[in-house]
């Protein structure tokens, strides 16, 4: 069975551990994380994780329902029709053609956001596959240091 | 009401009913158990190891269905009952396991005794807290129990520091829980429901596939009137059996790596999987590919992680094995044509008489499977039969005629050996009016042989039958048949004085050689009153058979025992 990229969100109770025994099912079961963030949902008792795995068939029906196991567990959605974003931090040395940079900060919904005496720092907010084409695109300016922050997504 | 957290504790017990609790105290629990010390509403056993006092409080949930609870301390203590808890998972067994923590203040820096018992047991239990005020504690003992005993049974931890169990707070007890993030389903999809035994009603090959969460469900007597009421012929897996009865003509017997030719056969040609209660263990299944081409499945099972996990299904059904099939008897009642099947019990007859479960009952030494075959004879329905881990339980499960369920207690997920004696105290103290018999091996007796102490303090009259071949048996085996004979640290000649073991510690030994002097040994234990030990000498090299190698399709089954009776 071919393996398939998926993005899946969590809501979970806001509480000690619940972290721990998401992120240990997946170690324990031998499930693949390409990225994962949480966050506490604003006005609730719940937070929201976004992960991102890869699987075969079998492997996505079994994180989800394993995850939906868990007793911490409210919600679990398997992402089809979603708005799914990225952010990247992105380090140059102040040398670095920063307007050429800037430039192409603005087609990935970004800008510089940081300058000092030495660096600046650029940033960018798009979906996971163009921050990674984000990234090959400034590879020949030699960033100094790039910070990507994980999925987040919403069912449209 | 104003009290300590260790009261609490104590009159969470007793509001959920418990009877008994089986422990070890030290530091990090004492004030529970001086607690304990000031009350007499419950009991408790004091088992020689922690270990010992998850697997009695497994036992006892096992034997009665009720919620089991063992308290143990921090550190060590916990550690120790870690094995404990991992059995319990592996089997659906419904625990509570209250374990104490160093102070609140402590935690993190490395304490004395300290380790991290909510981390270590979290792949090992179905839920656990560590209790961070003693204003959650009532709620978090109440969810406990709940969490235990719904859905899926399974061990809950309850950690709780020191400073906590020893601090006022206001207690009171919550009538009902409210959990927005579990809610288990028990009623089952109608639709689902309709559809399979749509299916059932047009296969023509059914075939019942009882799993241990039959017995969970208590739902024996319902599947009985279902099989009985299609002729639908039934196969057990290990966890399951007694749920038909073994005089039950439509049970085809034990499936899996050690299960019956017929049994195995029917899996192999069925055009209808009924599984409930199961969950296509890698030891039922053999060969993933080669497992029931043929069939189509309908899962039940209330853990909807376990539909689909191994094989595809047809007919999912996410609920509660007895709430479904009651939902099931009316509508098949109209509908189901017994004679319809009457070629497949047929066939499966066929099988049955060509390989039957049997070995060669001869020469001088007694062979283990006669053993089992006499407990039959001897007690019957009247025994409560546990298990160690090896040989001795995959015979115990084969030969024995188990009439009920929650008559069978083995550790069949994990397969812990030193399970067998300490959950038989468990059940004993359960059952108070059965005869308890561990069957064991002279590997397994070992790894809890300290609860000798506990059941002779008790006065437990749990009797163990050892299966002793000086082998680490099932290994040895293993090693016969896939190491060239190369028989690497399994020969356990060298062994104690069992009846002078079971004497010091305040039991009764007997050594066994012959078929008489078996039945002699039986007959006083069982009169003796107290725990025992039956040291049967059996024959070193007899191998459990039928048997699927490791990895192969289960239709291809090492099958006759050779060597042949002279004369």
């Amino acid at each position: 069975m071919d393996k398939v990229r998926r993005v899946i969100s969590v809501i979970v109770a806001n509480e000690a551990q619940v972290l721990a025994r998401v992120s240990g099912l997946f170690a324990g079961r031998g499930y693949n994380i390409d990225s994962l963030t949480v966050a506490p949902i604003p006005g609730s008792n719940f937070s929201h994780m976004t992960i991102v795995t890869r699987g075969n068939r079998r492997v996505i029906e079994q994180i989800v329902k394993q995850l939906h196991k868990l007793i911490p567990t409210f919600k679990v959605i398997e992402h089809e029709e979603m708005v799914e974003k990225e952010m990247v931090l992105i380090k140059f040395s102040i040398e670095s053609p920063i307007a050429e940079i800037q430039a192409l900060c603005q087609a990935y919904n970004g800008n510089i956001v940081n300058a000092g005496p030495d660096m600046f720092i650029a940033m960018a907010a798009d979906e996971a596959s163009r921050i990674a084409h984000f990234i090959d695109a400034v590879e020949r300016y030699q960033p100094v240091e790039i910070v990507r922050s994980g999925v987040v997504a919403m069912e449209r | 009401m104003k009290m300590s957290g260790a009261q609490m504790v104590c009159e969470a017990i007793i509001a959920e009913g418990v009877d008994t609790v089986f422990g070890y105290p030290g530091g990090a629990i004492m004030n529970v158990y001086d607690e304990i010390y000031k009350q007499n509403a419950f009991r408790h056993i004091l088992t020689r190891h922690e270990q010992a006092a998850v697997h009695a409080a497994d036992g006892y949930a096992r034997a009665t269905g009720r919620v089991g609870v063992a308290m143990v301390t921090s550190g060590p203590g916990f550690t120790n009952a870690v094995t404990g808890l991992a059995t319990a998972y592996m089997d659906s067994v419904p625990l509570v396991v209250i374990s104490g923590q160093v102070p609140l203040s402590l935690i993190g820096t490395d304490g004395f005794q300290e380790v991290d018992a909510v981390g270590i047991s979290r792949p090992c239990t179905k839920h656990n807290y560590l209790v961070h005020s003693i204003e959650d504690l009532p709620r978090i003992l109440k969810e406990a129990f709940y969490i235990a005993r719904s859905g899926r049974p399974g061990p809950v931890l309850v950690d709780i520091p020191k400073d906590i169990t020893g601090e006022i707070g206001e207690f009171v007890y919550p009538e009902h829980v409210d959990l927005p993030t579990y809610k288990p389903r028990y009623k089952g999809n109608d639709r689902q429901i309709k559809k399979a035994v749509e299916a059932i009603v047009n296969a023509k090959k059914p075939l019942l596939y009882l799993g241990g969460g039959v017995v969970l469900s208590n739902a024996y007597e319902s599947i009985r009137s279902l099989a009985e009421m299609g002729q639908i012929p039934a196969v057990e897996t290990l966890m399951a059996r007694g749920v038909m009865g073994a005089k039950n003509p439509l049970l085809i017997g034990m499936l899996g790596m050690h299960g019956s030719y017929a049994a195995n056969m029917a899996m192999s040609e069925t055009d209808l999987i009924i599984a409930l209660g199961a969950r296509f263990d890698d030891r039922v299944t053999g060969k993933l590919s080669e497992f029931a081409r043929y069939a189509d499945i309908i899962h039940v099972d209330i853990d909807p992680a376990n539909i689909g996990k191994l094989v595809d299904v047809d007919y999912p059904i996410v609920g509660d094995v007895k709430t479904v099939v009651d939902k099931m008897l009316p509508m098949l009642e109209k509908k189901v044509d017994p004679d319809r099947y009457q070629v497949w019990r047929d066939i499966l007859a066929r099988y049955d008489e060509l390989h039957p479960l049997t070995y060669n009952d001869c020469g001088d030494v007694i062979k283990p499977q006669w053993v089992i075959e006499r407990l039959g004879q001897l007690l019957g329905e009247k025994a409560v039969i546990t298990s160690d881990v090896g040989q001795h339980q995959m015979w115990a499960a084969q030969f024995y005629p188990f009439d009920r369920p929650r008559q069978w207690i083995n550790s069949g997920g994990l397969g812990t050996m030193g399970y067998g004696f300490p959950a038989a105290l468990g059940a004993q103290m359960g059952q108070p009016d059965k005869v308890v018999v561990n069957i064991t091996g002279d590997g397994s007796i070992l790894m809890n042989v300290q609860e000798l102490v506990t059941a002779a303090e008790n006065k437990l009259p749990v009797i163990n039958v050892i299966l002793n071949n000086h082998f680490l048996g099932m290994v040895r085996q293993w090693q016969t048949f896939f190491y060239d004979k190369r028989y690497s640290e399994t020969d356990l000649s060298f062994q104690p004085d069992w009846k002078l073991l079971a004497e010091a510690c305040g039991g009764a030994g007997y050594d066994v050689t012959t078929k008489e002097e078996f039945d002699a040994a039986m007959e006083a234990a069982i009169a003796g009153g107290k725990v025992t030990f039956v040291n049967v000498a059996v024959d070193r090299f007899e191998n459990v058979l039928p048997m699927v190698p490791a990895g192969g399709a289960l239709y291809n089954m090492l099958l006759e025992h050779k060597e042949q009776c002279d004369g």
